[in-house]
């Protein structure tokens, strides 16, 4: 293998899983650093510049950092089960316990730069875009259909998971930096709306249908059967108060989990959630799924939908198939029927949550905006961009549903592809992040960061009593870690964020990182092809995924390999080393936002 | 030195050896000799040969004297039974404890100062004795506790760290420990536990005395341009003259090599030495020719390693003397005080 390049920003940072995987990479370890530090603003901060709603996250994100969390691999066998450190939960600490951060928030911007942009739909998307432009100078709008800004984060995720005021407060900081929001009008026309002379335009409007249900029964017992997302907000506004006695919820995702547990608190007393697939395959996060679990709600899986049963207009019950699962020579699956009878549900009320799909009505298929076959818009993956250049998409809107962190990300890339284009420079070109990369070092002993790594398992999030949170629909379920729980949960990051930094100039080869090394993650050995080389290491590196570090060749011609996978960054290679050839250096980057960073040339400051 | 504790979290893929125990259960506590220090290597071999031989932990019983290797064994083999005795006075204590109890594995753990200065005496005549133990030496040249002076091993002319260049001829322990007759005499180096593990599990299955002579740098005082005990200079004058496998009295795992590169020494206990030569003219059965050989290459300022000499038919301070195979400790009152007529029936065959 050829020594492994460092400078390349992206070898640390996939090291560090966590931020790699977060959409919006926010910088996770560093963040829950100053929460063990006790200094929660800072760390809210620091999550408000990747990911603009920390507190909505702190309870909502879908938590794509926790599978990829390194301490949810090296604790088996340590633990009953390995399990990661509890990122969002400690993310909701730093928003709960924050105090006032209205004087740390970037003030709006003294004078415009004359630019006008229009976002359409006031979720995560169109709200990031305009946090990060508004500073800038550019005159932002935001149009949304209902009164509030927020968009489906307010009006859909049901408020025992997020409170309002959580929502006002996060959305309240974006609109503050000096942003217009036109609440209460639907756009109708793309082709009006671009005659009214925006510099660019940015659709955030999300995937506002729900898909229905179209089997025998569904018009006949049609005000008994809701779709779910509108269901949920139809709950929001008050429209909805009560449900029946008997609730199916139909559907695998995450609008299935909060329709059941919503159902459940407005006087649902035998709700169910049914499901075509498998348990385990259910788009649902596990921790949504043990939630609704908990709260007495029963899942059934590998039933598919004959009919709705009905009489004099009346739902009586639902009809299911049963099925298995069976996969194919190709390894694809298919649903059999098992040849057991029909399973007939009785029920008074159904909610249907089978997916969501993108609808863009108001856009005028003459417009300039090219669409692909199943309705999404053509656009460049990087710059966001539809096949009109000033129009971009994001969120949603984009690629169909995904989550309110991928929303995120979509529109800090957005807005630095309009800051680019409208500085008359090209989007696709796409600017390198910030990195920095420093040593902890601070005396023979001393490291800058605490690399005695506990022991302790992950630490459970205290509940509300079942019984009260059942009985109130606006009640939060999850009462968040206190100052001392999040402290002790944060000492299981194991920091990966402090790179191990290797010169090998500097090593004499006495072993002394190998011997050391708690996860046998350090080799000396001769080189040899990647597939080769993994197979003969201290430990065998049996994670593809995971980078292999290698030096240039040493005195004794043999190389030093060290196996990212398991590091716990405990810094104890260093501690031994006797020459300094090994050290402990932070390694932080931050996503390139708009701004005169993301520019080529850097014009002076406004 | 180190102040962190070894975190307990492992690889996920360690495993666990025939008596169901890991390599991270034969660790001791953390180290709080210098970082890079060569005898943190040579622990880390102990603890690798250990488990690899199965040895259960408490059935081991280590012993050392005085210096920053006799400190070693607190970091190795935490659950063994451990004795720390005076300067220089492993050996008869370890000769002891080997007499009163032959149920256990004895390693004896001392440096070039705790056994070729004042522990001399004691050294030769634990060999002579042929006391059943894996004496190691930890050789880094140097009295690295009280600030760097020449030990009795440096090399005559070699430079310490202050520049003063040696002028006492040195000790060579490999070298006495063939003439004394020594029944399994080896040379290791810290930096290459590849040959190092083997030639300690190589030892500690030996019965007999075995003698593992193992060049450690001392990072702190002996590891700079003019000494012979630093890490670049023992890696160029490195003369191999074998490498080992040491397998168990099980299936071997077949390695085949071409006639006349290997040999295998059968030990009493069913366990093979099996040699490959790098050396095709290098007996190490044959004492005489292993004294010659290394003294001549000595003499060129070249440092031999490997397995120098062994005796397969080895016998030990057990044999020679006739004891009872059973430990002193596990014998009633009745065996070991017969009484009165039992002494009578001896005084009688004495007349």
């Amino acid at each position: 293998m050829h020594p492994t390049d460092i400078r390349d920003p992206d070898y640390f940072h996939k090291v560090v899983d966590c931020q790699w995987a977060c959409p919006a990479h926010t910088p996770v370890p560093e963040y829950i650093r100053l929460i063990a530090a006790g200094r929660h603003a800072d760390a809210y901060m620091v999550n408000w510049r990747s990911n603009v709603f920390p507190g909505i996250l702190g309870r909502t994100c879908d938590r794509p950092c926790e599978p990829a969390c390194r301490r949810g691999r090296v604790e088996e066998g340590n633990g009953e089960k390995p399990e990661p450190v509890a990122i969002c939960r400690l993310k909701r600490v730093a928003a709960d316990l924050k105090g006032d951060v209205r004087a740390r928030m970037p003030k709006k911007a003294a004078r415009g730069n004359g630019r006008r942009i229009a976002c359409i739909g006031a979720g995560p998307a169109s709200l990031t875009v305009a946090r990060d432009l508004a500073p800038l100078g550019y005159q932002v709008t935001v149009y949304d259909a209902e009164a509030k800004a927020g968009g489906f984060m307010r009006t859909q995720v049901p408020r025992f998971r997020l409170p309002e005021s959580v929502i006002d407060e996060e959305v309240g900081y974006v609109l503050d930096l000096g942003v217009e929001f036109v609440g209460g009008r639907r756009i109708e026309s793309m082709k009006a709306l671009l005659a009214e002379g925006h510099d660019a335009v940015f659709v955030g409007c999300g995937a506002p249908r729900g898909r229905d249900l179209d089997i025998p029964g569904r018009q006949e017992a049609a005000a008994h059967i809701h779709i779910g997302i509108d269901w949920l907000a139809s709950v929001y506004f008050g429209h909805v108060e009560r449900v029946g006695r008997r609730v199916l919820v139909l559907g695998g995702g995450n609008t299935a989990m909060d329709c059941c547990r919503s159902a459940r608190r407005l006087g649902g007393e035998a709700v169910t959630v049914v499901v075509r697939s498998g348990f385990d395959e259910m788009k649902a996060s596990p921790w949504e799924k043990e939630d609704a679990m908990h709260e007495g709600i029963p899942i059934l899986d590998y039933r598919v939908p004959l009919a709705f049963e009905h009489e004099d207009g009346r739902l009586t019950g639902m009809r299911f198939q049963r099925v298995r699962a069976e996969y194919g020579a190709d390894g694809r699956r298919s649903l059999v029927p098992t040849g057991e009878p029909d399973e007939l549900i009785p029920c008074d009320e159904v909610l249907v949550a089978v997916g969501q799909e993108n609808a863009f009505p108001w856009i005028e298929r003459d417009a300039g905006i090219e669409f692909d076959r199943w309705g999404l818009p053509v656009l460049d993956k990087d710059t966001l961009q539809s096949s009109l250049p000033h129009v971009l998409f994001g969120g949603d809107a984009a690629f169909g549903p995904k989550n309110i962190i991928w929303a995120v990300a979509h529109g800090h890339e957005a807005a630095v592809s309009i800051d680019r284009l409208l500085s008359g420079e090209d989007p696709r070109e796409r600017p390198a992040p910030a990195v920095t990369l420093v040593s902890q070092k601070m005396g023979i002993h001393e490291w800058s960061y605490d690399n005695d790594i506990s022991p302790e398992e992950r630490h459970k999030v205290p509940w509300a009593p079942t019984e009260l949170a059942l009985r109130r629909i606006d009640l939060e379920v999850e009462l968040g870690f206190d100052d001392a729980t999040a402290w002790r949960e944060a000492q299981r990051c194991l920091n990966c964020d402090v790179q191990t930094v290797f010169e090998d100039g500097k090593c004499i080869e006495c072993d002394a990182c190998v011997d050391i090394c708690p996860m046998d993650c350090i080799s000396f050995t001769a080189n040899g092809p990647e597939d080769e080389l993994r197979t003969r290491l201290t430990a065998p590196a049996l994670n593809p995924t995971q980078d292999l570090y290698v030096s240039g060749p040493l005195k004794t011609a043999r190389v030093m390999v060290k196996d990212e996978d398991v590091c716990l960054h405990c810094g104890l290679c260093a501690e031994r080393c006797p020459t300094g050839a090994w050290d402990m250096r932070k390694f932080l980057l931050h996503t390139t936002q708009a701004g005169p960073s993301c520019r080529d040339a850097r014009p002076e400051a406004a | 030195m180190t102040w962190i504790a070894k975190p307990r979290l492992h690889h996920p893929s360690l495993s666990r050896n025939a008596v169901g125990y890991t390599r991270r259960d034969y660790e001791g506590k953390v180290s709080t000799l210098c970082a890079g220090c060569g005898h943190d290597s040579i622990s880390a071999a102990i603890i690798q040969a250990c488990w690899e031989l199965d040895i259960e932990p408490h059935r081991v019983a280590k012993l050392s004297g005085i210096g920053c290797s006799s400190k070693t064994p607190d970091y190795f083999l935490g659950n063994s039974h451990g004795f720390n005795t005076v300067h220089g006075r492993m050996p008869s204590v370890l000769t002891g404890a080997n007499l009163a109890n032959r149920g256990l594995t004895y390693l004896g753990v001392s440096g070039d100062g705790d056994s070729a200065s004042i522990g001399m005496g004691q050294f030769v005549h634990a060999i002579r004795r042929g006391v059943d133990m894996a004496y190691i030496v930890e050789n880094n040249g140097v009295y690295g506790l009280t600030k760097g002076q020449f030990s009795a091993t440096a090399d005559q002319g070699s430079v310490s760290k202050r520049g003063v260049a040696n002028s006492d001829a040195p000790i060579d322990l490999v070298g006495l420990a063939l003439q004394l007759g020594a029944t399994y005499v080896a040379r290791g180096f810290s930096g290459d536990k590849t040959q190092l593990v083997p030639l300690i599990k190589g030892a500690l299955g030996h019965r007999g005395v075995a003698i593992l002579d193992v060049i450690s740098p001392c990072v702190a005082f002996n590891n700079h341009a003019g000494s012979t005990k630093s890490y670049d200079y023992v890696r160029e004058h490195n003369d191999a003259v074998n490498r080992l496998d040491v397998i168990e009295g099980r299936a071997a795992i077949a390695v085949d090599y071409a006639p006349g590169e290997a040999i295998d020494v059968v030990q009493h206990d069913g366990t093979v030495l099996r040699l490959r030569k790098l050396d095709p003219d290098y007996d190490p059965t044959d004492r005489l020719a292993a004294m010659a050989y290394v003294n001549l290459h000595q003499a060129r300022g070249e440092v031999v390693t490997g397995l120098l000499h062994v005796d397969p038919a080895a016998a030990d301070l057990h044999g020679h003397l006739g004891t009872v195979a059973t430990p002193l400790n596990q014998l009633g009152v009745a065996e070991l005080c017969p009484g009165a007529a039992a002494l009578e029936k001896i005084n009688a065959g004495l007349r």
